[in-house]
């Protein structure tokens, strides 16, 4: 029971920063139709700049964060202007490859400032780790799950409340439709990728103290979340959500019951059951993948 | 092929035969050659698939490693010959192809681009777990020997591979000038009109997702008994990276881009050797540009530049430059297979 335990604390620990990063794809997703692989780069941004400046530069927590997600915003902005804009009438294959071109620049550019090493730097609060039946909690995991869940309830009040959030939905539904009712197409867009490289960023910071960070763990988290996403339907922020969960227990049973190395495998093998057998998502209906883009 | 093509190819085969004289003996510019030329075998593969099927893939680091793992572990651990246990890795990898292609190409872009993605790390972390050596990988495998006479020397192998690569790419142009190359490319442009034009998609589909799959594993078979050794970092989804970078960098509609993208990412490392590990920020940044500023390729923009010139010299010949092929080609289309020749 203890171990069972330990196992699903650390599962759900890891799939709430799937969670996140698959919220992250839905953003875009919901307003563009477009997935960007470099999500993952943005977890990796969140954790090492957050190391700079709170460890290099020695800034109290709250300005590092806020910096930090500034920071994220900017490169997102940057990404979006730079290289999503000028492409934005042109073929999908591009689009996927700009996004895993731009993936492997932001990598770049870790390497060049941050080195190979892992990072890592306190949990948010001191003190002792929670027991719970023999097994042990960490309270950077309740962090993690307080900023998970603080996400989930601001990303649904965002879409679902206010005009702003309401018009990015528009935008995806049909973007000429959007434009003739006034809405600015290209500004919500930009909104987007900052807000899910935001949310990126945030899945990083709160990871970073307990699991390490270093530049290459990008693309590994991009696939996660995307599994995640997809699991739980693609552009359904609930479902991605629940699957990034899912993907994270399961990961972590396999670690711990199977075989440590096969655990990268689980959600990979997750992910093509999901596209092969239910490519709307365990959530999303046959109808609404019909209507999709791409 | 067209005439441009055949002369072009003529060459090709020139170059090749001369490379020794060209670059000198020195053994390690022969090996950086025929690496590049294991990798335009990858690079081909993906340019059909992708360039002329319109089909993305992320996943061709993982028919590469299984071309290289199936053919050094049969030759290694089971005393099969080389020329037999190549073939056989290439069957394993087509079977495989098989299995991934018939459910993955129902799905279209981005799903299509992480469903291979997805394989292809699989395939990553089953030889990092089960491979002979696990993450440090194996050695001692056998070179290369075709009738009694073994593949040493690195002038030998560069022959050896960059004569497969002339095949290949004989193999490939007829195919895109066939009438199921006609076929793959009308799916580029639109699956629903090739379909109702009684093109049968999915098969094609997954053809062509098979054959890019058997150049890979062909590619990485040659590679492991090259090199004698092999871990499963070569097989991670960078180098998948680094061939679609090779192709987009090189032209993806274009055949002689892929094997000009090869040349240039192969060399590219060897330049920057100086830098060192910057070499990711490099491959990015030329990446992102060329996608860009360059959508083409510089081979189509070579070939273009070259053709201009043709015509300039000439006037009188070629009285004006035609707004037949090339006029249209020259206004460009977008990522339209255009340099079809």
């Amino acid at each position: 029971m203890t171990v069972f335990l330990q196992f699903l604390f650390s599962g759900l620990t890891v799939g709430a920063v799937y969670a996140l990063v698959g919220l992250g794809f839905n953003i875009i997703y919901n307003a563009t139709s477009i997935i960007n692989l470099a999500q993952g780069e943005f977890v990796v941004i969140g954790g090492l700049v957050m190391w700079f400046f709170t460890q290099s530069v020695q800034l109290p927590f709250l300005p590092s964060l806020l910096l930090t997600l500034l920071t994220a915003g900017l490169i997102a902005l940057l990404m979006e202007r730079l290289t999503i804009k000028p492409l934005k009438k042109t073929d999908l294959l591009l689009m996927i490859m700009i996004t895993v071109a731009v993936s492997i620049l932001l990598r770049g550019l870790l390497m060049f400032k941050f080195g190979k090493e892992p990072y890592v730097y306190d949990p948010f609060t001191a003190g002792e780790p929670l027991q719970i039946h023999g097994a042990i909690l960490q309270q950077q995991t309740l962090w993690i799950f307080g900023i998970t869940l603080l996400c989930i309830v601001l990303i649904y009040l965002f879409f679902s409340r206010t005009l702003l959030g309401k018009a990015m939905r528009a935008c995806a539904v049909n973007p000429t439709a959007a434009k003739l009712v006034g809405i600015n197409v290209e500004r919500m867009i930009m909104i987007s990728f900052v807000l899910s490289a935001a949310m990126g960023a945030l899945a990083g910071i709160a990871i970073t103290p307990v699991s390490l960070m270093e530049y290459d763990k990008g693309p590994m988290l991009a696939v996660k979340g995307f599994s995640a996403a997809i699991m739980g339907g693609l552009g359904r922020g609930r479902g991605s959500v629940l699957g990034g969960f899912i993907i994270g227990i399961l990961e972590s049973m396999t670690a711990g019951y199977l075989h440590s190395g096969l655990k990268d495998a689980v959600a990979l093998v997750i992910m093509l059951a999901v596209l092969f057998f239910k490519p709307a998502g365990l959530f999303g209906s046959k109808a609404m993948l019909q209507l999709r883009k791409f | 092929m067209s005439k441009g093509n055949r002369t072009a190819y003529a060459v090709f085969l020139v170059l090749i035969a001369l490379f020794p004289l060209l670059f000198g003996k020195s053994s390690y510019t022969t090996s950086v050659a025929l690496f590049a030329g294991i990798n335009a075998l990858v690079a081909l593969g993906l340019s059909v698939l992708m360039g002329y099927a319109g089909q993305i893939s992320l996943g061709q680091a993982g028919f590469y490693g299984i071309g290289a793992y199936v053919s050094a572990l049969l030759s290694a651990r089971y005393g099969v010959p080389v020329l037999l246990s190549l073939p056989a890795a290439m069957a394993v990898a087509a079977a495989a192809a098989v299995v991934l292609a018939i459910p993955a190409l129902r799905l279209k872009g981005h799903y299509l681009a992480v469903a291979t993605l997805g394989f292809g790390e699989i395939i990553h972390v089953v030889l990092n777990e089960w491979g002979p050596g696990g993450p440090s990988g194996f050695g001692d495998i056998p070179p290369l020997g075709i009738l009694g006479y073994t593949l040493t020397s690195a002038s030998a192998w560069f022959y050896f591979v960059w004569g497969i690569v002339a095949i290949v790419m004989l193999f490939s142009f007829n195919l895109i000038h066939s009438r199921n190359g006609r076929a793959l490319r009308a799916i580029h442009d639109s699956e629903t009109a090739s379909n109702a034009m009684g093109v049968d998609v999915s098969a094609l589909k997954v053809k062509v997702f098979v054959l890019s799959a058997v150049y890979a594993a062909l590619a990485g078979g040659l590679y492991a008994h090259y090199v004698t050794f092999i871990s499963p970092g070569s097989f991670s989804l960078f180098y998948s990276v680094l061939v679609l970078m090779m192709v987009v960098v090189g032209g993806i509609n274009n055949l002689w881009g892929a094997v000009g993208g090869s040349l240039f990412i192969t060399v590219l490392p060897e330049a920057l050797r100086q830098f060192q590990e910057f070499d990711i920020l490099a491959y990015g940044l030329i990446l992102t540009l060329s996608l860009l500023f360059f959508r083409k390729g510089f081979v189509p923009l070579l070939i273009e530049k070259i053709r201009f010139r043709a015509l300039r010299k000439s006037p009188r010949t070629a009285p004006s430059p035609p707004l037949g092929a090339e006029g249209a080609e020259a206004m460009g289309k977008g990522g339209r297979p255009d340099a079809r020749d």
